[in-house]
């Protein structure tokens, strides 16, 4: 067995639910960290040359990029006996937790980055709007569950992990409000008892490392736009 | 075995991905009801199976409807796993490969493809055509390591990455004979160029591979609709 390694950054939560998945595994891992500010490294060019993004897995050499694609390849891996299984077993509840996942990133990530980008106005508001709808849905798969995995994290935990962490970071560096405890109430509860397990929470950095991350990239982003001819 | 009125697709004949079903159906030897949407309109049954979408294909097990084309070929993989061949490879580091291509395929590789129709001007049009070709590029040289010279990205019969890649060639077709292009071109691309015309001969894939005049048809009247004035 290879050494496993993730090209990595820590204000990522793409990155950390990777670490949180080998945590689980209860494999041993080394973190190489992308500097996401002074340009893309040799080995993240040369282990993903189609997408240039982190994370990416690599598994004595060998590169897995696409965080979802890694939570599966490190389910399907390390599996039985008594490691730690990240998907339900039955095929129906595995399509089910894909979708969501699928779903969770394409629509909530998705949307919240675009509520926090919006200039002020229309756009920003119909952004907001959208994010609710999407956010509204996963309420709905919590609702009468401890954690979207049952009485234990899983699969679909790890993906909608960063909802505890970084939504709040978002909509402060963003101005704008998608979340409340009262809007979404099973879902403010899982976020609680998800953020309070020790593996989970080693792993993020402080909130307002996060913050003062996500207010660089956003000023940088919006400098790059006005700038634009 | 699935009982007979077991297995449902709810689908339309030219959408692509609603072929994926279909031929993972095909390759498992599991008999199944189409039903067949109505362009324009959205059944009750498919707005109930599909809410948050609202899109084909929906696939129903004992009325269970699974969602999203990829992600309903691996439930029918993993809930026939001893009939037909497996869709899904064995080892995790080529179904890991496999889903990055998908994936690759979904989010990129097609929308830049439909990217042709929707470019303005010749520029635009160039500039798109060239994403695609660069695509196929990245597509070809995927082909070579994944197949390791067996006739499909699965080895020896149709696999995952096949079925997401191949059920665009209709389409692919269409844009060819439309914009005058050679995208497929086996000067270029002739790993590719050959898997297509293996893949559409295939008998999982025959019968529900649409024509392409058929779809060259079709594709001018969603055209049509599109850029007609809406109603009052």
């Amino acid at each position: 067995m290879g050494k496993l390694k993730i090209i990595f950054s820590p204000m990522s939560l793409f990155c950390t639910r990777v670490e949180w998945a080998l945590k689980l595994k209860g494999l041993e891992y080394e973190l190489i960290v992308e500097d996401l500010r002074k340009g893309k490294s040799e080995l993240l060019l040369k282990s993903n040359p189609v997408h240039k993004k982190i994370p990416v897995l690599l598994d004595d050499g060998v590169a897995i990029a696409e965080s979802k694609v890694i939570l599966e390849y490190i389910d399907e891996k390390w599996k039985g006996g008594d490691y730690y299984s990240l998907l339900p077993q039955d095929p129906y509840e595995r399509a089910q937790a894909r979708f969501w996942a699928q779903f969770a990133d394409d629509k909530c990530v998705f949307g919240a980055g675009e509520a926090c980008r919006a200039d002020d106005g229309l756009e920003k508001e119909k952004a907001v709007e959208t994010t609710i709808e999407s956010f509204a849905y996963l309420e709905k798969q919590i609702e009468g569950k401890k954690f979207f995995g049952g009485e234990k994290i899983g699969y679909l935990d790890l993906v909608a992990g960063w909802i505890p962490f970084v939504l709040g970071v978002l909509e402060e560096a963003g101005g704008m409000k998608i979340y409340d405890a009262e809007r979404f109430p099973s879902l403010h509860e899982w976020a609680q008892n998800f953020s309070e397990i020790p593996l989970i929470k080693e792993c993020v950095p402080p909130r307002d490392m996060l913050l003062h991350n996500m207010t660089a990239r956003l000023s940088n982003l919006r400098s790059l736009a006005a700038n634009k001819p | 075995m699935a009982k007979a009125g077991e297995v449902k697709v709810i689908g339309g004949w030219p959408s692509p991905f609603v072929m994926r079903p279909r031929i993972a159906l095909n390759l498992k030897g599991v008999e199944y009801e189409l039903l067949e949407e109505k362009f324009g309109a959205k059944s009750e049954l498919l707005l109930r199976s599909n809410p948050v979408h609202k899109k084909i294909p929906v696939f129903l097990h004992a009325d269970r409807p699974v969602c999203e084309s990829l992600i309903i070929v691996q439930y029918i993989d993993e809930t026939w796993p001893s009939t037909g061949p497996s869709i899904l490879p064995s080892d995790p580091y080529d179904r890991a490969t496999a889903r990055f291509w998908a994936a690759y395929i979904d989010e990129k590789w097609f929308p830049s493809m439909t990217g042709i129709a929707r470019a303005q001007g010749e520029e635009a049009k160039k500039a798109a055509i060239d994403q695609v070709v660069e695509g196929l590029f990245l597509l070809e040289d995927a082909f070579g390591k994944i197949s390791k010279g067996k006739p499909f990205f699965g080895g020896d019969t149709i696999g995952f990455l096949d079925i997401a890649l191949g059920c665009f060639l209709g389409w692919l077709r269409v844009t060819e004979k439309t914009h005058g292009l050679k995208l497929l071109d086996e000067a270029k691309v002739p790993g590719l160029a050959k898997w297509a015309e293996r893949f559409c001969a295939d008998d999982a894939v025959k019968g529900v591979m649409p024509e392409t005049e058929k779809l060259a048809e079709f594709a001018k009247l969603i055209m049509a609709k599109f850029k007609a004035p809406p109603p009052q």
